[in-house]
């Protein structure tokens, strides 16, 4: 069998074309094209996305321009239509939303990696990883009728007269506020940053434990100083999948948060997401330029992604570079 | 419109492909039994409950022909049209003169029930009805009137003990209908409100919590003392909510009911123009509730497809005459008599 390939070898010179193919029988080829395939595939349906909110925005984009983005009315009546309220309302609940639950899953992963036992860990998990999968309706039925009630009766009088010197907590208490807002995204991204995160610091290789231990550390000074830098990017990384969640969330949020479009400081008022006006006006929207206008909204989300993604990019770039240096 | 369009390719793909699963699944069993005739209608969500029930009746008088009703919403039933990718539309509203231009074709509206809006509020410790003049209900609105004791309101309550409570309005969030009939009747009575905010399916509300849905609306007035909200009679009435009288124009403070819907369009009739485009907010008579509206079919005047065109008269002629019984029992107020006179004649306009 030796001597097949060498007189193949004679009547047909090894060339880029036989290479191929042989690579093409083993396999490597195949796997090659469909995986390159899976990732074009991602790249086309992001740029036909883009694609389509551009060109059905075009109205909207020519009579308002740049001031579509600081413009602080929305009137489908008249006609005129800013961004901002939006964009505020989206960008200051999911900040809201990051500020509890970082702590909160971030805390909960160390202690479910490092200081757990195996089985309350193993079982608490999995019930964290059900909670990811819960509708967001549900969680925005239970903001209605748990959080809101437990909010104006209780939290929010509360803080009124403790903090109420401060601008976040003044005016009227309704409830249903931009705080509600906040806290019912927290909750539903908790679940992620714990999961992924916890995965993250699993992942850390027993040596370096071990290492700290054996010069002396405690545990939590092991934990602390060694095992979460170790992870610090890949906490990082969910942290920003959990963020890219809660700039999305439309239901639970419309739910909470009072739909209305005013930009105001203190945590009390109602606000209004991008996501949650799009899904609200979009069925009823008559009128080209009103539709055209969604859709804007829509391009203006996409951006606002892009913008936090790529700012979360830069963050990890630069505390990687640091940690390297250190090292 | 690429976008709307290739929606509706989409749609209409996924609805083919299961109209073929569907046939190849039955074809064993009832082989010779001809395909139905298919007529595909989009449009507004607030009579679905009874068109759904009219569509399915009348498919078991002739069942050579299925109706086919998605509810998206009265403008995406408009767009849907006006793209052609539906043989008639539904909406809560009639088409402007603009909208009317933007068709490549003629469009005719046919009334088929009528809905009404209410005001529901909660104020603790007042269990009676409340009556509200048109004043009182657009300067709340407004943000004028900000207290439930308010001259404004107390002046129409002799006997009810009103609190010195804030009062906390609650619209709607998504685009509706209601809003609409809700916005149309505040323009009406006042100025001030026509000049600064105008009437639509959502606006610029001057004051006001936003709720999703009727749901959405009656669960935020539930729970936040002192809520104002509007909703829909039939939501209103299945929910037992309580909701306020309101003084129509010939002065009387009227209770919203089926009745009292019907008579307001009743009231308009004689002054109703030929093609059924008109509001019927603030009517006249005094049996009238203020706050109603027709719901619409669109229907394009020129149908190509004879056996289509056929059908759709008929079933017209079918719900003005024995599909009108079905409309209380659902409570959605039935048209007056001689709305549904002029309604037969307008069917000749179908051509």
């Amino acid at each position: 069998m030796a001597s097949a390939p060498t007189t193949v070898d004679h009547v047909r010179p090894p060339g880029r074309t036989w290479e191929f193919i042989k690579r093409l029988r083993r396999g490597d080829e195949v796997a090659h094209l469909i995986t390159l395939l899976a990732a074009a595939s991602i790249i086309v349906v992001t740029v036909m996305l883009v694609y389509q909110l551009y060109t059905n925005s075009t109205l909207p984009r020519h009579k308002f321009g740049f001031s579509f983005f600081l413009g602080k009315t929305w009137d489908p009546v008249s006609g005129e239509f800013g961004a901002l309220p939006f964009i505020f309302g989206t960008v200051v609940s999911s900040a809201l939303a990051l500020l509890v639950a970082v702590p909160l899953g971030v805390g909960a992963a160390i202690f479910l990696s490092e200081l757990a036992p195996p089985r309350i860990s193993n079982v608490t998990t999995f019930v964290i990883e059900l909670l990811a999968a819960v509708p967001s309706v549900i969680y925005g039925l239970l903001g209605i009728f748990i959080l809101v009630p437990v909010l104006r009766k209780g939290v929010m009088p509360f803080l009124k007269t403790t903090l109420g010197f401060l601008p976040f907590f003044q005016g009227p208490i309704y409830g249903v506020s931009m705080l509600a807002g906040g806290l019912v995204l927290a909750v539903m991204i908790v679940p992620f940053i714990i999961s992924v995160s916890r995965e993250v610091l699993m992942a850390v290789p027993v040596e370096q434990r071990e290492a700290a231990l054996a010069m002396g550390a405690t545990k939590w000074e092991s934990t602390w100083q060694v095992v979460v830098p170790f992870a610090r990017v890949g906490i990082m990384a969910s942290v920003f999948l959990a963020l890219a969640r809660a700039l999305g969330e439309t239901m639970a949020v419309t739910m909470v948060i009072g739909n209305d479009p005013r930009i105001s400081a203190s945590l009390f008022a109602p606000g209004y997401t991008i996501a949650a006006v799009i899904a609200n006006e979009f069925t009823e929207a008559t009128g080209d330029l009103y539709l055209e206008a969604l859709i804007e909204l829509g391009l203006v989300l996409f951006l606002l992604t892009i913008l936090i993604n790529g700012l979360a990019r830069l963050v990890i770039i630069a505390t990687t570079q640091k940690g390297a240096a250190q090292g | 419109m690429k976008l709307k369009s290739s929606i509706a390719t989409i749609a209409l793909g996924a609805a083919l492909i299961a109209a073929g699963v569907i046939t190849l699944v039955d074809s064993p069993a009832a082989a010779p039994a001809p395909s139905p005739l298919l007529i595909n209608a989009a449009g507004a969500t607030f009579p679905y409950p009874i068109y759904s029930k009219w569509f399915t009746e009348y498919n078991r008088v002739h069942p050579d022909i299925q109706i086919n009703y998605q509810s998206i919403g009265s403008g995406g039933g408009i767009r849907q049209l006006q793209a052609g990718t539906v043989d008639f539309g539904a909406s809560d509203m009639p088409l402007n003169d603009q909208m009317l231009k933007d068709f490549k074709f003629q469009v005719l509206h046919f009334p088929t029930v009528l809905g009404a809006v209410v005001p529901t509020y909660n104020i603790q410790g007042v269990s009676q009805e409340l009556n509200f003049t048109a004043e009182a209900l657009a300067d709340i609105f407004l943000g004028k009137v900000t207290k439930w004791n308010d001259p404004a309101i107390a002046g129409a309550n002799q006997g009810v003990n009103l609190p010195d409570q804030d009062i906390v309005v609650v619209h709607r969030s998504d685009g509706s209908g209601t809003t609409f009939v809700w916005t149309d009747y505040l323009c009406k009575v006042s100025k001030d409100w026509e000049t600064k905010v105008g009437r639509n399916t959502s606006v610029n509300w001057p004051v006001g919590l936003g709720g999703k849905g009727n749901e959405g609306v009656s669960g935020l007035v539930k729970q936040t003392p002192g809520a104002i909200g509007y909703v829909e009679l039939i939501y209103a009435m299945q929910n037992q909510l309580p909701y306020g009288r309101v003084k129509n124009s010939a002065g009387a403070f009227v209770k919203a009911d089926l009745a009292s819907t019907t008579a307001a369009a009743a009231g308009e009739a004689k002054m109703m123009p030929a093609d059924f485009r008109v509001s019927i907010t603030n009517a006249q008579g005094k049996a009238a509730y203020p706050i109603c509206s027709f719901t619409y079919l669109l229907i394009p005047a020129n149908i190509q497809d004879a056996p289509k065109k056929t059908a759709i008269k008929d079933f017209l002629h079918w719900m003005l005459t024995t599909g009108q019984n079905d409309a209380e029992g659902l409570s959605y107020a039935k048209l007056p008599k001689d709305v549904v006179a002029r309604e037969m004649k307008a069917i000749g306009q179908i051509n």
